[in-house]
C-alpha cells in the first residue's frame, strides 16, 4: 500500500476534489505524468485531457480538465483547473460545443502564434471527444 | 385636507408598495447566499493562483524579459478603468459608490494629464459614465441576459482587456468593483490588474526559496506567460462575483429599509384616516343632537 498524500483539484468556479490520494495522472503539457508520493517539487502546465485520480480507499475516479497548471509538492499536489467536470458528466453535447467555440475563435485570432495555440488546443479536444466518450 | 377617501387610497398603495419591496427583499436574501457561496467557492482558486504567482514573480523580478503583464510597458500615460457595476438599480448605494470612486479616479488621472479609457460592466455603470465621460468609454459588457455569473463571462472581459493590451492601447489597468464584506457593508475598490500586483504576503512567505527548487514543465518563463492573461480573467472572475454578492446585500438592506420606512407610513397614514373618521362620526352626532333639540 503507497503512501498517501493531499490532491487538490480546483476550477474557478469551485473546489473539486480535495482528498488524501495514492495516485494521480496529470495530462501535462510535455506527456501525461503519473504523480506518487514525495514528488520532486514540479509546477507544469496542463492540457485538456483526463485526469485520473487514485483515492486512499482505492477507488478510482475521473476528471475531465480543459487547460490550467498543476503544483506539484512532495506533500500534495495541487491542480488548478481552467475548467473542470467529472468524466461522467461530459457528453459528445458539450464537447461539441466547446470545439465549436475555439474554432469561432481561431477564425478571429490575429496573429499566427495565439493561431498555432488555439490549432493545438482543438487537436487535443478532437482527441479528447474520441477517447473521452465511447459513443 | 385629503378626504377619507384620499387617505383610504393611499393607504392602499403604500401597502401595495410595501409588499413589493418585502418581495423583493426576500428575493434578494435567497439570492445573496447564492452569490456568497459562489463567491466563496471561487476563492481558493484564486488564493493558489495569487502565491504561485507571487512566486514565479519574485523569482522573475529584475529579469528584463519578463512579460508585459508582469513587469509593465513602462509607462504610465494611458489607463484603463473596468468599471465593474450592477445590471440594475435599487439597491441603496451600491452602484453609485463604485461609480463615484472611478470618476473621482478619472478625473484625478485627467488632471495630471494622462488619457483616460474606460470599459463598463454592466449597465448602470455604461449609463452614468457614459454622460459625463462619452469619448473615454473604449467598450461595454453586459450580463443582462446571463442567469448564473459563471468563469465564461469573466473570461469574455479579460480577453477583451487583453486584446487592448496586446495592441498598445493602455500602459495600466485598474478594476473598480465592490468588495463584500457583510450584508450590510460594502466597499468600492479600486484594485490594480496590469501590471500585476500580489498580495502583501509574498515576503511573509518563504515562496521565493521553495520556488528556486521547483521543476517547471516547460521553462519558468513559458509557465509564467501562460499563467499572466489568465490571472486577469482570474481577478475579473473574482471580481464580479464579489460584485455581485455585494449588489444583493446592498439591494437586501435598501429593500429592508425600504419597508420600514412604508410600515412607519401606513401607521401614520392610519392614524390620521382614524382621527378624521372620528372627527366626522362626532360631527354628525353634534348635527343629529343640535337637530334633536331644535324641535
Amino acid at each position: 500500500m503507497a503512501d498517501a498524500f493531499n490532491f487538490e483539484l480546483v476550477s474557478p468556479e469551485r473546489l473539486l476534489v480535495s482528498e488524501k490520494v495514492t495516485e494521480v495522472v496529470i495530462p501535462a503539457t510535455l506527456g501525461e505524468m503519473t504523480v506518487l508520493v514525495n514528488h520532486a517539487p514540479t509546477m507544469t502546465t496542463i492540457k485538456p485531457g483526463v485526469v485520473t485520480v487514485k483515492l486512499a480507499s482505492g477507488q478510482v475516479n475521473k476528471y475531465v480538465v480543459f487547460g490550467g497548471f498543476a503544483d506539484i509538492l512532495p506533500t500534495s499536489c495541487t491542480l488548478l483547473a481552467e475548467s473542470a467536470v467529472p468524466a461522467s458528466e461530459v457528453t459528445r453535447d458539450t464537447l461539441q460545443k466547446r470545439i465549436e467555440t475555439i474554432q469561432a475563435e481561431i477564425n478571429k485570432a490575429q496573429s499566427d502564434e495565439h493561431k498555432t495555440k488555439l490549432e493545438q488546443f482543438l487537436a487535443e479536444l478532437t482527441h479528447l471527444n474520441g477517447i473521452v466518450v465511447p459513443a | 385636507m385629503p378626504s377619507l377617501k384620499d387617505l383610504k387610497n393611499r393607504i392602499a398603495s403604500v401597502k401595495a408598495t410595501q409588499k413589493i419591496t418585502k418581495a423583493m427583499k426576500m428575493v434578494a436574501a435567497a439570492k445573496l447566499r447564492r452569490a456568497q457561496e459562489a463567491a466563496e467557492a471561487a476563492r481558493p482558486y484564486a488564493e493558489r493562483m495569487n502565491k504561485v504567482l507571487a512566486g514565479l514573480s519574485a523569482a522573475n523580478a529584475g529579469n528584463a524579459e519578463a512579460p508585459l503583464l508582469l513587469s509593465g510597458t513602462g509607462k504610465d500615460q494611458v489607463h484603463l478603468l473596468i468599471v465593474a457595476t450592477g445590471e440594475r438599480g435599487l439597491a441603496g448605494g451600491f452602484n453609485s459608490s463604485i461609480i463615484r470612486l472611478a470618476r473621482d479616479h478619472a478625473q484625478k488621472l485627467l488632471a495630471q494629464g494622462k488619457t483616460v479609457k474606460i470599459l463598463t460592466v454592466g449597465r448602470k455603470g455604461n449609463e452614468v459614465l457614459r454622460r459625463s465621460f462619452k469619448e473615454n468609454i473604449v467598450h461595454y459588457v453586459t450580463f443582462r441576459e446571463v442567469k448564473q455569473l459563471g468563469f465564461v463571462q469573466a473570461d469574455e472581459v479579460a480577453h477583451k482587456v487583453l486584446e487592448l493590451f496586446n495592441a498598445g492601447e493602455f500602459d495600466v489597468a485598474t478594476l473598480f468593483f465592490a468588495r463584500f464584506q457583510s450584508v450590510i457593508s460594502q466597499v468600492a475598490t479600486a484594485q490594480q490588474i496590469i501590471p500585476a500586483k500580489f498580495g502583501g504576503d509574498v515576503s511573509a512567505e518563504p515562496t521565493t526559496a521553495s520556488s528556486a527548487l521547483y521543476e517547471y514543465e516547460p521553462s519558468e518563463q513559458e509557465i509564467l506567460e501562460d499563467l499572466l492573461p489568465r490571472n486577469v480573467a482570474v481577478q475579473i472572475f473574482r471580481a464580479l462575483l464579489e460584485n455581485n454578492a455585494s449588489f444583493y446585500g446592498a439591494q437586501m438592506s435598501a429593500m429592508d429599509n425600504a419597508t420600514r420606512n412604508a410600515g412607519d407610513m401606513i401607521n401614520k397614514l392610519t392614524l390620521s384616516y382614524n382621527r378624521q373618521r372620528q372627527a366626522q362620526i362626532t360631527k354628525e352626532l353634534i348635527e343629529i343632537i343640535s337637530g334633536a333639540e331644535a324641535l
